[in-house]
């Protein structure tokens, strides 16, 4: 099982919240423009310029607080790949993988900066980081997180399973 | 090597004689809880694109408190998608209105010590105070335990806190945690179990201990936990509900934990945790004299009975100062007729304040009683992140209920150990 993803970087720092990710006041409208909104906060230009593929580098905690999936979500949509960050919110990180988002923990987060290229072996656990020519170690994910994740998250997951036990059923 | 308490239920719940900490195992879950935001409207998609039924559908409880009482259609609607959603499947375990999910929850017997429980809800580890294994997960995670019946976790550490000693007269609960996040900061709890030991904790009502288990997400905590005794059998059995065999569900004499950090409750004073952190906490004379123009006692966290009682002993016979407004609104229905008939609810309304409708409202800036720009607000809440309450550069400070009540009295962050039961 291998999943590698390949992106440029944006770097935020220690405890980036939920409620920064998904602000409360559009939870209840349409999620595209909740999204708009994701970092907002800390960076009014994030939702607009991020592109498909990109990876966010963070510090500590990175979504910690409310156990909104829309945190997760939002990323996601906006084109997110990959996280790496010190640590994160227990939630927000099962969420981040429900989803279908590599998210690794790397005590050498703060050696990448924004802008870098860099590529992300969840599998074996090294980051490459192109731009500045250097491998960093990160946490490998263990390979049934990696199975979920490498199938598009829990959902794509859960469908293949039970897709696979109705065959078996039926056999 | 023995066990401790969240290893012995984890291990029950994933049907082996033990588990370690690392070890990713696949768990029954024995109760799954659902509110109106992370809930049906979210999971519904997920069980039609999967063609898949609920489980087991006598373990689901779904409660409405985050868009209650609908302000306009759009909380209308995730109201009534709700409602239908839980007649459609049949949910009998289902309160519309009747409280916040992490205080309706117990109030209506569903906690025994010993279960391994998944709250849609970051607060989830409140439940921990009944010497349940609970915790929060998103929508997509519920949406696979209601499919499956299971879900997979990291079997977690367990930190102990421990502490002793008698709690001063107008010190809470609300003061050792945010003592406590203050000292070991928001990823202090690394996604493990806190539990907490020690004869404080013994001493404390459910009510105080739920407020400890609550925060234990604020300290990064997966849940919090506390063996049960006497005082958790007592009020599940008030609640309807059965506390089982309590012998069976407390940490082993030779069981590891991975750090213990010591508490002596009697050198606490009130605390107060500074905008945007629960961790910028520290002594409320740190922060006294600081203007607000709200206070707000609501939440999970922060408007059960004994929060209610808390501030009543600070309001009676006073008023809110000129230019604050005091909102409260009560954890549940139960609590709010409680209060009326104890004559709690007159304390707090003859001082000034202003009833609000039951739910978690303007603690996660969902309801009435949001912050314009640049205002500050005092909340017995568990958050202040940037903008949560309301605009981004709003301000909100946290702290117990008896402290909140303080400042509106005075206009300005109070030590409330100086205006208990009309003292002057």
């Amino acid at each position: 099982m291998r999943k590698i993803t390949t992106g440029k970087v944006w770097v935020f720092g220690d405890d980036i919240d939920t409620d920064v990710l998904a602000p409360g006041i559009y939870m209840k409208g349409p999620f595209e423009e909740l999204a708009r909104h994701c970092l907002e906060a800390v960076d009014p230009d994030f939702a607009s310029n991020v592109a498909h593929g990109d990876v966010i580098v963070a510090g500590a905690n990175f979504g910690i607080g409310s156990s909104r999936e829309q945190a997760a979500q939002a990323l996601k949509h906006l084109g997110v790949s990959t996280l790496v960050a010190t640590s994160f919110g227990g939630i927000f990180f099962r969420n981040a993988l429900n989803v279908g988002m590599v998210a690794v923990v790397s005590s050498n987060a703060h050696r990448i900066a924004p802008g870098d290229n860099i590529t992300v072996d969840a599998a074996t656990g090294i980051i490459k980081n192109h731009t500045q020519n250097e491998a960093y170690a990160c946490d490998a994910l263990p390979p049934q997180l990696l199975a979920m994740v490498q199938d598009g998250g829990l959902v794509p997951h859960l469908e293949k399973k039970l897709t696979q036990s109705n065959k078996k059923d039926v056999g | 090597m023995g066990l401790t308490l969240a290893e012995k239920i984890i291990a029950r719940a994933a049907r082996r004689d033990s588990v370690s900490p690392g070890e990713i195992v696949t768990c029954a879950v024995d109760l799954a809880m659902m509110h109106d935001s992370g809930g049906p409207r979210r999971v519904k998609p997920i069980l039609e694109r999967l063609n898949a039924k609920v489980w087991d559908i006598e373990k689901v409880v779904v409660v409405t408190d985050h868009y209650v009482p609908a302000v306009d259609a759009e909380s209308a609607a995730i109201l009534d998608l709700t409602r239908k959603w839980c007649a459609k499947n049949g949910v009998g375990n289902f309160y519309d209105m009747q409280g916040i999910c992490h205080v309706v929850l117990p109030e209506r017997g569903h906690l025994r010590p010993g279960m391994f429980v998944v709250g849609g809800d970051s607060h989830s580890p409140t439940g921990g105070a009944f010497g349940c294994f609970m915790f929060g997960v998103g929508a997509t995670d519920m949406a696979g335990v209601l499919v499956t019946g299971e879900i997979w976790i990291r079997v977690p550490g367990t930190i102990r806190i421990d502490i002793n000693g008698t709690l001063a007269d107008g010190v809470s609960a609300k003061d050792i945690i945010l003592h406590l996040c203050g000292r070991l900061g928001m990823g202090g709890g690394a996604y493990q179990v806190v539990q907490y030991t020690g004869d404080t904790i013994v001493g404390l009502s459910m009510t105080e201990r739920m407020t400890l288990t609550n925060m234990a997400a604020e300290l990064g905590a997966q849940a919090g936990l506390i063996a049960p005794d006497e005082t958790t059998a007592a009020n599940i059995r008030d609640a309807g509900g059965s506390p089982g065999d309590l012998s069976v569900w407390h940490g082993d004499a030779d069981a590891s934990y991975r750090a213990t950090h010591a508490v002596d409750a009697t050198q606490l004073g009130p605390h107060v945790a500074a905008p945007h952190s629960p961790a910028n906490s520290a002594p409320v004379a740190d922060h006294a004299g600081q203007a607000i123009q709200q206070a707000y006692i609501g939440a999970c966290t922060g408007a059960k009975l004994e929060d209610l009682h808390m501030a009543a002993r600070v309001l009676k016979g006073r008023g809110v100062a000129s230019g604050v407004r005091l909102l409260i609104a009560p954890a549940s229905t139960r609590i709010t007729a409680t209060a009326a008939a104890d004559g709690t609810l007159s304390a707090l309304t003859e001082a000034g304040a202003i009833l609000m409708p039951t739910g978690c409202g303007a603690c996660a800036g969902f309801g009435a009683g949001v912050l314009a720009e640049d205002e500050v607000c005092i909340s017995s809440t568990a958050r202040n992140f940037k903008g949560r309450m309301g605009a981004p550069s709003s301000r909100v400070y946290l702290a117990s209920p008896y402290t909140v009540a303080a400042s509106a009295i005075v206009g300005r962050i109070a030590d409330p150990r100086d205006l208990l039961d009309g003292n002057t």
